[in-house]
This record gives C-alpha cells, sequence and structure tokens, in this order.
C-alpha cells in the first residue's frame, strides 16, 4: 500500500509562492460562489440540489437504460454511440478512424476524462498530434504537466511562469500580460482548428431523450472544436447522461454557479449528431465515445456509487483545507481534492491509495458546497473502513489495529482507563516522545497535563 | 463478447439485476419560470448583458437598428448569416456585409476573416444575458464565433425570462437542430492568475441590437 | 429541578478538567442537579473516524450503557455530541435494539451551549470577562449540528466581553483527530492559516465549544510564541 507522497507535501508546503497562489485563487472561487448561491441570487438553491441528488441517483440506478436510449437517440440523429471498456479501447478507435480518415491534426477541448485516460499521450505515440485547446489545458501541454485543479487547470501557474514557457516552446518575446498571453495563445490555436481534421471533447451532460452532448465553457474553444472539423468525436464516462433535455435547467443552474459564481457560462452547446441537411457548417461525423474505465466497478456499492453523481464543478476542491494546503499534484490521479480522494483508491483499487482517504480533517465543508450533495465525509469513512480491512488482509498495519484494540477494551473499562491514564500522566513529563506524540510535536506543542483529571476533581468537589 | 454487451451487461449486474427494465417515473421536470411582464424582461436582459461588458442597442424600428449597425461596422468587412431578420431589417444590404452563404468553405474563409459576424437570434435569455441561436440553414455556427465581433440583431418578443422558458419552448432542441448554443457574454477566461480576459477563441465584443416589433 | 449529566468526553476528562467543571459551575447556577457518571469515558469517534467501526460501537454500546437513564446528558463538544445523536444511528444500524435505544437517547444528549438556549432558556447567564476575543466554529458543531449564532448570543451576553469576528471563523482549525498524527505538517499548516486569521483580529483569545480544536490552536500557538489564549465557552461563561 503506497504512503502519502511527504516529500511533495514538503516541497508544496514549503513554497510560499505556491501556496499564495493555491490559497488566493481558491479564495476567488469561494466568493465567487458563494455571491452565486446566496438568497438573493438562487433563493431556490437548496431546492435545485435535492432536485439534482435525485435526477443524479434515478439516472445511476437506471443507468443501463439511460444509456440504450441515449444511444438509439445519437443514431436517431445519424451519430454513432461507441462503448469502450478502457482508455486503451477509446484511444484504439480515435486513432482507426483517424487512420482511415487520413486525419494528423486533433484539436481538443478541456476534459478530464481524456486527461484520465492519457488520451493525448497514446496518440502522440502514434504520430498524431493532439492540441489542447483551452487556455490553462494549453499552457499545461506546453510544460509537460497535469491538470492541478479540475476547472482551473493551471491554478498553481503565475503569469511569469507562462511568460517563459510562452517563450521557450513557442519562442515569442517575454509577455507577462494575461491579456497579450491570451493574445499568443489564441493566434496559435486559432490556426489549428482551422486545419484540424477531428475536434476531441469531454462532455458536460448527455442527454437521453435527445441524444445530445452537452458542452459549457467560457472561451469559445469547444464551441470551435464541435464546429470547425469534419468529425466530432465525444469521450465521455458513462455516469455523465441524464433523463431529459428538461432536466438541464437544474443541473445548468448550479453547474456554472458552483464552479465559477457564474449563472451561466459564456458557452452552452446542445449538441445532436452531425450537421443536418441544409445546415452550412457543422461535423459531418458526430460520435459519441462512452467510456466505462472502472465506473460500473464503483456501481457495486449502493452507498458509494453516489461518488458518479459528481458533475466537476470543483467547488469540493476550493473549500477543501487539505487540497488547498497541499495542492492537485500531490494526489496521485488527474482527479484532486475530496472528489478524487473518493473516486481514486475507489478506481484504482482499495490498496493502491490507501493513504488518500485519511488525508481530510473531516471538516465537511466539501459536502455543504456539493451541488449534487455527495457524501463526501461519510464515504471518505466507508473508505477508511475498508482500508483498514485490506491492510488486515494484507498483514500490515497490525500496531495501530492493536492500539485501538486495547483502547476499546480500555474504554469499556472504566477503572483501568483512569488508573491507566493517570499512571500515563504522572510519566508525562518523562516519556520519550514517540508515535503519535512525536508526530504532534513536530508542529506543535503538546498540552500541559493536569494534575488532576476531571474525575479527580469531581470527586473532591463532591467530598463533604 | 462486444464492449457494448459487457459495459450494459457490467451495469445490470452492479444494479443487481438480469435484464433491461423500464426506470419508475421520475418526477416532472422542474421548470421555474419568474416574471412574465415584457418590459421587464428586456429591462433584465439589457441590465444582465451588460453586466458581462456586452452591449445593448435598443432599437425602435428596422432602420434605426440597421443604422446602429452600420456604426458598429465603421467599414470593416462583416458577414452576415441568412436570417429572413437580417434581410428584412436592411442589414444585409450594408456595404461590406457578405451573406447568402450556402458552401461551408466559403463561409468559413469569409469568417475567418471578417471582423464583425452578425447573426439573428432564436431566442434571448432575460435572467442571464443570452442569445439563443438553434443552427440551420438560416444560422451557421461560425459567424458569431470566428470573428472578434458579434452582432445578433433580433425583434423584442423573441427575448424569454430565463433557461427553463427556452426549455419549455424547446424541449427537444435535437428534434430540430444539430447545435443549440447560449450565448452568454464576450468569450472569456481566468486561466492565467485568475485575471479575467475577453476575447479568448470567440468574439471579445458582442452587441444585442434589440428591435422594437412593429 | 431538571437532574443533567455531563458527559465530559475523554479529552476534557484528561486534558482539559476545568472546562468539565466550569460547564459543572453554570449549570449548577442555572439551578439544574449536576452529576457525572463515573463509569462515562469516550463517544467512540476516534475509532469510528479511524477507520475500525467494531471499535467505535464497542465503545459506543459502553455510552449507551452508562448514559440509558439520564434526564438530559450535556457534553462541552459539537464533535462527541454529533457522533451520539448523529453518527450512532449508522453505528448500530444493525443492531434494532441498540438503534432504537440511541435514537431515544440522541434527543437528550445535547451540546453545552444549544441546551443553555433551548433547554435553560438562557442568554445571558451573569458571566463577566474583560476583554476582546474571537469564536472558532467547530467544523461538526457548525456543519452536522447547525451550530452558528447560539455561542455568538451567549458570548454577547457577557459584560466587559468584546467579541471580535475573524475572517476565517468558519474554516477548520486542522485537528481532524488522528489527522492531526497521520498528516501533522498539513494539520500544523491548517492550524498556522488558522491563527493567522486570529491574529488579523484584536482578539486576545479565542473560544470555540470543542476542546480538541483549542487543542490544537492552543499547541500551534504557543509553538509559535504567540500570547493568544484559547478558551473554552463554558470556561468563558463560568467567569464573574
Amino acid at each position: 500500500m503506497k504512503e502519502a507522497p511527504a516529500a511533495g507535501f514538503q516541497q508544496t508546503l514549503g513554497d510560499p509562492r505556491l501556496q499564495l497562489a493555491i490559497y488566493s485563487a481558491t479564495r476567488r472561487l469561494i466568493d465567487h460562489r458563494a455571491s452565486a448561491v446566496d438568497a438573493a441570487h438562487l433563493p431556490d438553491y437548496q431546492e435545485l440540489r435535492t432536485r439534482a441528488n435525485e435526477i443524479k441517483k434515478h439516472t445511476i440506478e437506471n443507468l443501463d437504460y439511460y444509456l440504450e436510449q441515449l444511444e438509439s437517440n445519437v443514431v436517431a440523429h445519424g451519430g454513432q454511440v461507441v462503448f469502450c471498456r478502457s482508455g486503451e479501447e477509446a484511444t484504439d478507435f480515435v486513432l482507426g478512424l483517424a487512420k482511415e480518415r487520413g486525419a494528423r491534426l486533433i484539436v481538443k477541448s478541456k476534459s478530464m476524462t481524456t486527461e484520465e485516460i492519457h488520451f493525448n499521450e497514446r496518440l502522440e505515440r502514434h504520430q498524431l498530434e493532439a492540441v489542447e485547446t483551452d487556455l490553462g489545458e494549453y499552457i499545461l501541454q506546453l510544460a509537460h504537466q497535469r491538470p492541478y485543479h479540475i476547472v482551473a487547470p493551471a491554478l498553481h501557474l503565475t503569469r511569469y511562469d507562462v511568460a517563459d514557457l510562452f517563450s521557450k516552446t513557442l519562442g515569442v518575446e517575454k509577455e507577462v500580460v494575461p491579456e497579450n498571453q491570451t493574445k499568443i495563445a489564441r493566434a496559435a490555436l486559432r490556426e489549428k482548428f482551422l486545419k484540424a481534421d477531428i475536434g476531441v471533447t469531454g462532455a458536460n451532460f448527455l442527454v437521453a431523450d435527445s441524444g445530445a452532448v452537452v458542452l459549457v465553457e467560457n472561451e469559445g474553444n469547444a464551441r470551435l472544436s464541435t464546429s470547425a472539423p469534419k468529425i466530432h468525436i465525444a469521450v465521455a464516462g458513462i455516469e455523465k447522461v441524464i433523463p431529459r433535455a428538461q432536466d438541464l435547467g437544474v443541473f445548468l443552474d448550479l453547474l456554472g454557479r458552483s464552479a465559477t459564481g457564474q449563472p451561466l457560462t459564456v458557452y452552452t452547446s446542445f449538441l445532436s449528431g452531425p450537421r443536418r441537411a441544409g445546415e452550412i457548417d457543422g461535423p459531418d461525423e458526430f460520435y459519441v465515445v462512452l467510456l466505462d474505465n472502472g465506473r460500473t466497478k464503483l456501481l457495486r456499492d449502493p452507498e458509494k456509487r453516489q461518488s458518479l453523481y459528481c458533475i466537476r464543478c470543483g467547488a469540493c476542491l476550493n473549500h477543501c483545507p487539505v487540497y488547498r494546503k497541499i495542492g492537485g499534484h500531490n494526489y496521485p490521479w488527474v482527479y484532486s481534492g475530496p472528489i478524487g480522494a473518493i473516486i481514486t483508491p475507489q478506481f484504482h483499487g482499495i490498496t493502491e491509495d490507501g493513504w488518500l482517504p485519511f488525508a481530510s480533517s473531516l471538516c465537511g465543508a466539501c459536502a455543504e458546497v456539493c451541488p449534487v450533495k455527495i457524501e463526501i465525509p461519510k464515504l471518505l469513512l466507508k473508505l477508511r473502513e475498508e482500508v483498514t480491512q485490506a491492510k488486515q488482509r494484507e498483514g500490515s498495519g497490525g500496531a495501530e489495529r492493536w492500539a485501538f484494540r486495547m483502547w476499546a477494551w480500555m474504554m469499556t473499562h472504566p477503572k483501568m482507563y483512569r488508573l491507566l491514564a493517570r499512571v500515563g500522566a504522572w510519566f508525562a513529563p518523562v516519556l520519550p516522545k514517540i508515535g503519535p506524540l512525536r508526530s504532534w510535536a513536530r508542529q506543535r506543542e503538546l498540552p500541559a497535563i493536569p494534575s488532576r483529571s476531571f474525575h479527580q476533581l469531581w470527586a473532591e468537589r463532591r467530598r463533604p | 463478447m462486444t464492449a457494448r454487451e459487457q459495459i450494459l451487461g457490467d451495469v445490470r449486474t452492479a444494479l443487481g439485476r438480469a435484464g433491461s427494465r423500464t426506470p419508475p417515473a421520475l418526477a416532472a421536470p422542474l421548470l421555474r419560470i419568474s416574471q412574465t411582464d415584457r418590459n421587464l424582461r428586456t429591462r433584465l436582459f439589457v441590465q444582465n448583458l451588460e453586466k458581462l461588458s456586452g452591449k445593448v442597442i435598443l432599437a425602435p424600428n428596422a432602420a434605426s437598428a440597421t443604422q446602429a449597425i452600420q456604426n458598429i461596422l465603421a467599414g470593416q468587412p462583416a458577414v452576415a448569416s441568412n436570417a429572413p431578420f437580417l434581410a428584412t431589417c436592411g442589414v444585409t444590404s450594408l456595404p461590406n456585409v457578405r451573406s447568402g452563404f450556402t458552401d461551408r468553405e466559403a463561409l468559413r474563409e469569409a469568417s475567418s476573416t471578417a471582423v464583425i459576424g452578425i447573426t439573428s437570434a432564436d431566442y434571448a435569455l432575460a435572467e442571464t444575458g443570452s442569445l439563443v441561436l438553434l443552427s440551420s440553414p438560416l444560422e451557421a455556427r461560425l459567424i458569431s464565433l470566428l470573428p472578434p465581433v458579434h452582432v445578433a440583431v433580433f425583434p423584442r418578443s423573441r427575448i424569454l425570462a430565463n433557461l427553463d422558458e427556452l426549455l419549455r419552448a424547446v424541449p427537444l432542441p435535437a428534434e430540430q437542430t444539430s447545435s443549440m448554443v447560449l450565448i452568454t457574454g464576450p468569450s472569456r477566461t481566468a486561466d492565467i492568475e485568475q485575471i479575467l480576459v475577453r476575447g479568448v477563441h470567440g468574439p471579445g465584443e458582442v452587441y444585442a441590437v434589440i428591435v422594437e416589433d412593429s | 429541578m431538571p437532574r443533567v449529566s455531563l458527559f465530559v468526553t475523554c479529552i476534557v476528562d484528561q486534558l482539559f478538567p476545568q472546562v468539565g467543571i466550569a460547564m459543572a459551575g453554570v449549570l449548577e447556577r442555572l439551578g439544574y442537579q449536576v452529576d457525572a457518571p463515573e463509569a462515562q469515558t469516550c463517544c467512540g469517534q476516534p475509532a469510528f473516524n479511524s477507520g475500525y467501526p467494531e471499535e467505535a460501537r464497542t465503545v459506543a454500546r459502553h455510552f449507551l450503557n452508562v448514559f440509558r437513564d439520564a434526564e438530559y446528558v450535556v457534553v462541552p463538544s459539537g464533535s462527541c455530541t454529533s457522533m451520539i445523536t448523529h453518527h450512532y444511528q449508522e453505528i448500530f444500524l444493525q443492531e434494532g435494539k441498540r438503534l432504537e435505544e440511541a435514537h431515544g437517547l440522541a434527543s437528550r444528549v445535547w451540546e453545552f451551549s444549544r441546551f443553555l438556549l433551548e433547554v435553560a432558556q438562557v442568554e445571558d447567564v451573569g458571566a463577566r470577562f474583560e476583554g476582546v476575543v474571537t469564536y472558532h466554529d467547530s467544523c461538526h458543531a457548525l456543519r452536522e449540528l447547525r451550530i452558528k449564532d447560539g455561542p455568538r448570543r451567549l458570548l454577547a451576553k457577557v459584560q466587559g466581553l468584546t467579541l471580535c469576528e475573524m475572517e476565517a471563523a468558519e474554516e477548520c482549525c486542522g485537528f481532524g483527530g488522528t489527522f492531526s498524527v497521520k498528516f501533522p505538517e498539513v494539520s500544523g499548516a491548517m492550524a498556522r492559516t488558522k491563527i493567522d486569521s486570529i491574529r488579523n483580529t484584536e482578539a486576545s483569545a479565542v473560544v470555540s465549544i470543542d476542546s480538541s480544536c483549542l487543542m490544537q490552536l492552543q499547541g500551534a500557538i504557543q509553538r509559535a510564541g504567540l500570547g493568544i489564549r484559547t478558551m473554552h465557552l463554558a470556561e468563558v461563561l463560568a467567569s464573574r
């Protein structure tokens, strides 16, 4: 079982510039969200959350039905659905299609699902260029880094980092003004959009009754990726489906507000099939790649399957005091923060990243802001239990298990508890700082042990 | 076994059933449509689009709308969609405005060099300041996307209260179009240090020219 | 007057006994008959939060046995109260009889500040405390028990006391039980952020209704060599 990346923690915690970048960016996102969901701006916010949760629950519990409905409606509008068990199958499909059509260049709009399956790297190995077109993702692609945050992928980089990066990789003069940096990216990417053979996107929602892919974004890169090239491929997890177009009101009202505080993002595209007869532009071919890649595994547990309700708004990251300290790259997978802490062990196996569910103070800030009401702290506890059980099977974690057993025994034998606690207290000054005490003392002073416990004082107080 | 069969099978197994079944009824969609007053809608639309740095022109009639657009154009090259409303207003006959595209390549070429793209809007949403465009032979996608400036001209009667009213008016967009897009202000990003920059890949300037219904 | 049983929690019993005494003093002054069952130990939360529900259940059963007949149980902790009133329902899900018992007990278990306001129905307990304090919302009290204004209302009635809100009042102090020793660097950094926010007020003391948070904050405050006091609400309300 892997341990937490202590060195990575130390590096992030010890970098004041990085700490400031994370802290101020998340602070801004917290404030934006807060003023977008308050009673004055969204009086029925709590009702919307409840509805969103109900719709997600219903859909996930009837996922097979809605996937089939989605499929038949995609086909009815001239598109195709490709079911893929793994990331490999998904990239193989794209590679095969690209080869058949003689495609060389792919433009991509921000998608966590394609990050999850290392789509770009796989394509590059086959001499197929895949260019990220979301500004943040483009910067990260040039820097060969993975997203730091679900919604704000380059949150950890400053404009000076971007200036260095652009000058090194694009051969432009050093430019530190974000507006001009954006212009540089726009010009470089515009050319790609017009030359691209295929546009690859994710999907924020898949609408079963319409066979549609819904994309929300602010820059226009998703619109360009789905409008300029002759082929549009949407790669989406099977959990992204919702039953009806009319359910979008609930989800769109929550998604933008929870993510960035926007009532609606600049562009909301509702895409169903290739261009119709007479439509002047738009793709000639339209594919929806439905990816499993472990999702059916998550579905098995009736309680934990709610992890699949996530609409990737990133609010839980912004509000998580742990994410705000350790940042995105210390999480082992592309999904970071509280949602990452609950889905990563479920995707990768509980024994792989067993430390993740423990890296939380269980403060509950995440659950409070989750627009679809995923009970994150409850799932963290469930996963903690599974990790301790897995450790037992593996034959590790014995000391801790023993300690908790002893503790439980002591706590059910009050006389022994009092006696041992007092013996401990007498020896406190001379006890070496071991185990948890030493960990504590690395960062904080130990509390002074009082000469008498409450129960001793209480007994004295009662004595006539 | 195909991937499709396996995934659907795995889903059913995980959910504890052998075959497919029709799900229990789901509560009717929640559509919250608040204000209906025309003037209030217009006022809200203007307010909300302006908050996003969009610009709004209220034109009492077609002629003044066309005049306003001519001022925006200031002689720069523009492309216009095939929406009949634009022709009715006389926008398509303004100098430097190219319109009537039916060929994808020609449209792409013209749109990528034009400074201004002129479209109509099928609907507008008051509560968010959004323009709603349904792709069709009359409205191409790229005109509102490639040029750095987007001008949408539409009659005032097309302003709906909000997204929910749109979803009531168009419950199944896929029946009508391959693409329905909601445009809420100019293209923007905050990807570098959360600093707001307008005009990334889409237009950095958005105008709504609202024409009083005759 | 009804009888009130104190569940002082293990942490107050062993490390902050004066908090329990202060709480008893306030309740007695209001006329309650106060007892503190000797067999009490812990609510079981440490095991519950660490992935050992069986051990937590064992300790929770003990808790039920000790407090089964109590008229009111008053607790100087939001976190332990929430464990009993919320999480015992999960813990005893498979034990029909215990579940019923836990359910019945839940309505009689009160976090201290809430007991004062909702059962005793007092805001002014006649306390006097000279100085500026700031209030730390402990996470489980805030998010599981929805305790936000109550302690502030009680503090507002303390003579001589000025409450100065910090910006990050609702942010976690970083304690989190075993989290504080499993991830000491992260936990410590969280405490320091909180302390920065406390320092931005004029407060000479930080007040909370959870001694565990206060232990975390006190440890970090001392390490930083600062002169800010940490006080449980009961200690403030017992001052005169």
